[in-house]
């Protein structure tokens, strides 16, 4: 009985301090960012002016904003073919291959080597071939980090949508084949109608990861506080501006990160919340 | 093994059929030769691991699945070689029912019957869809459960009526021959009774092979029965003198439970 609650107690006040670190953490973001909106008003999420000189500070979100929203979207764009592809080879066509497991432990690699070291890559080998190809000027820009954020995120769409693909229960694969079905059959009737809202769902995580990614990206983008102009421009996104700038930010424009950090948050809040309405609906 | 009354004029013939999952591993069916009679039921019993499953899908190659699988030896139907036929064609003429009621859960019941046309791209005419839906579903016994929700999903229905929608689903394509792997094991005795009647009645326009591991059900339904032991085909003959006077040792020690 007393031990009964102890555990109790002590699992109760775990979830109370993770409630108090989140809600913390929403707190002094809103707080924090007080000062820029008071200032600026919603006018700040549309403002595309960046401008620290003392006496004309004035600073606004909308690059940023369209900056991680161009890049993530360019890299889930990049990345679904390549992903949902490679999940279908794991999980479905080459499962039990040796082919397939290497594919799938290099996968796994792939999801734990270090931003940084992607943005060195990106930096060192990616640049100078867009430079090459003729792609981008100086090879910085949303293209070149779409790119490099498309890589990062494969993996974890691929080992999502492929640990989806493998649940659909064999009975009804066999199911299928037993009326004649044949493969690419069993593939577009049976698997992915079955996968269909997981697989959403892992996409939408993927992008959700895209949304936040910043070390990479701080070393692509070209850090230019503009609205980048198509895919081989130049730009910002939300992460990297106040990976970027807040060492040396005080006052309005310290206040003015810390709300671009709030719109991040919610952003990517709205995102994984529509995921879930997606899975809700679909099940 | 021996056949007391050899069948005339078989619907399956087997010959001398071995399989193997792995090159070189252990045969999981040997040297199997066997003749199954058109429009009866026929029971293929024994212990687990005994090949009988493995046996009953190599029938319509189900078994090959398995991609590393060596298969020797020839099946027949008719007079025609199932592995020189393509898979598509061979499981349209020889349905199969598994073990737990499978049906599609993204598919209404209606759709469900008609899979088969529809996951091989074949175009019927609405009218056509509708006859072999009731059809199927009237030959399952069904049709009066369902036909007012035949647009729901077919997953909402107890364990009993999904197997019968699956046997429906086989039945859509007018097969010869439907393959059945121990239907009941996952239902209760009254869903198993039902299916039980079901099968004896549907004798009468298919040929009906069964895997089960229930011994009174294969003395209830089946007209021949097939006992299996480590691969091999130890006896076969009618269900009513294996039943009563088996020849050979081990199947008279499994029918009266020493093992198994």
């Amino acid at each position: 009985m007393k031990s009964d609650k102890i555990t109790k107690y002590t699992l109760f006040i775990a979830s109370l301090v993770i409630l108090f670190v989140s809600g913390g953490m929403v707190f002094s973001l809103i707080g924090g960012s007080i000062p820029a909106f008071k200032e600026f008003g919603l006018q700040f999420i549309f403002s595309t002016e960046w401008n620290p000189t003392e006496d004309r500070e004035a600073y606004g979100a909308l690059p940023f904003i369209t900056g991680t929203m161009f890049t993530s979207i360019l890299a889930l764009i990049i990345c679904l073919p390549l992903a949902f592809a490679t999940a279908l080879f794991i999980a479905e066509y080459f499962k039990r291959s040796s082919l397939a497991s290497i594919l799938s432990s290099m996968v796994d690699l792939l999801a734990g080597i270090p931003s940084i070291v992607y943005g060195l890559w990106g930096f060192y080998t990616l640049r100078p071939l867009m430079i090459e190809l003729g792609w981008s000027a100086q090879g910085y820009g949303i293209l070149t980090s779409g790119i490099i954020l498309a890589i990062m995120i494969i993996p974890y769409a691929t080992s999502l949508s492929a640990e989806i693909i493998s649940m659909v229960p064999n009975e009804l694969k066999e199911a299928a084949y037993s009326l004649g079905a044949t493969r690419m059959e069993v593939i577009f009737n049976v698997i992915l109608p079955n996968a269909r809202s997981g697989i959403i769902a892992s996409f939408i995580l993927a992008f959700g990861r895209a949304l936040g990614e910043t070390m990479a990206v701080t070393m692509l983008i070209g850090n230019a506080n503009v609205i980048p102009k198509g895919i081989s421009g130049v730009g910002n996104t939300m992460a990297s501006v106040i990976a970027n700038q807040f060492g040396e930010a005080d006052g309005l424009k310290l206040s003015s990160l810390i709300a671009i950090g709030l719109l991040l948050f919610l952003i990517t809040g709205i995102v994984n919340a529509i995921g879930k309405l997606i899975i809700k609906k679909l099940s | 093994m021996e056949n007391i009354d050899r069948i005339k004029d078989p619907i399956l013939s087997i010959k001398d059929l071995s399989i193997a999952y792995n090159k070189g591993a252990k045969y999981a069916v040997k040297d199997v030769n066997v003749e199954v009679k058109k429009n009866a039921i026929t029971a293929i019993m024994g212990p687990s691991g005994c090949g009988k499953s493995t046996l009953l899908r190599a029938i319509n190659r189900m078994h090959e699945l398995y991609p590393s699988i060596e298969t020797k030896g020839n099946i027949f139907l008719h007079d025609e070689d199932i592995m020189k036929m393509s898979t598509i064609q061979l499981r349209r003429k020889i349905g199969m029912v598994f073990q737990r009621p499978n049906p599609f859960p993204t598919m209404s019941i209606y759709d469900n019957v008609i899979a088969g046309y529809k996951l091989n791209g074949i175009r019927i005419s609405k009218s056509e869809r509708d006859n072999i839906v009731e059809q199927s579903l009237r030959n399952v016994a069904l049709w009066d459960e369902v036909k007012d929700s035949l647009f729901k999903k077919g997953t909402f229905l107890s364990g009993g009526q999904q197997q019968r929608l699956c046997i429906a689903r086989a039945l859509a394509f007018q097969p010869e021959v439907i393959l059945l792997d121990e239907p009941t094991s996952a239902l209760d005795p009254i869903a198993t009774s039902r299916v039980e009647d079901l099968l004896v009645e549907l004798k009468k326009k298919y040929t009906i092979v069964l895997v089960t591991h229930n011994m009174s059900q294969a003395a209830r339904i089946s007209d021949y029965s097939m006992f299996m032991y480590l691969g091999d085909l130890v006896e076969y003959g009618k269900t009513k003198m294996m039943f009563t006077n088996p020849r050979d040792s081990k199947t008279e020690e499994y029918l009266t439970g020493k093992f198994g």
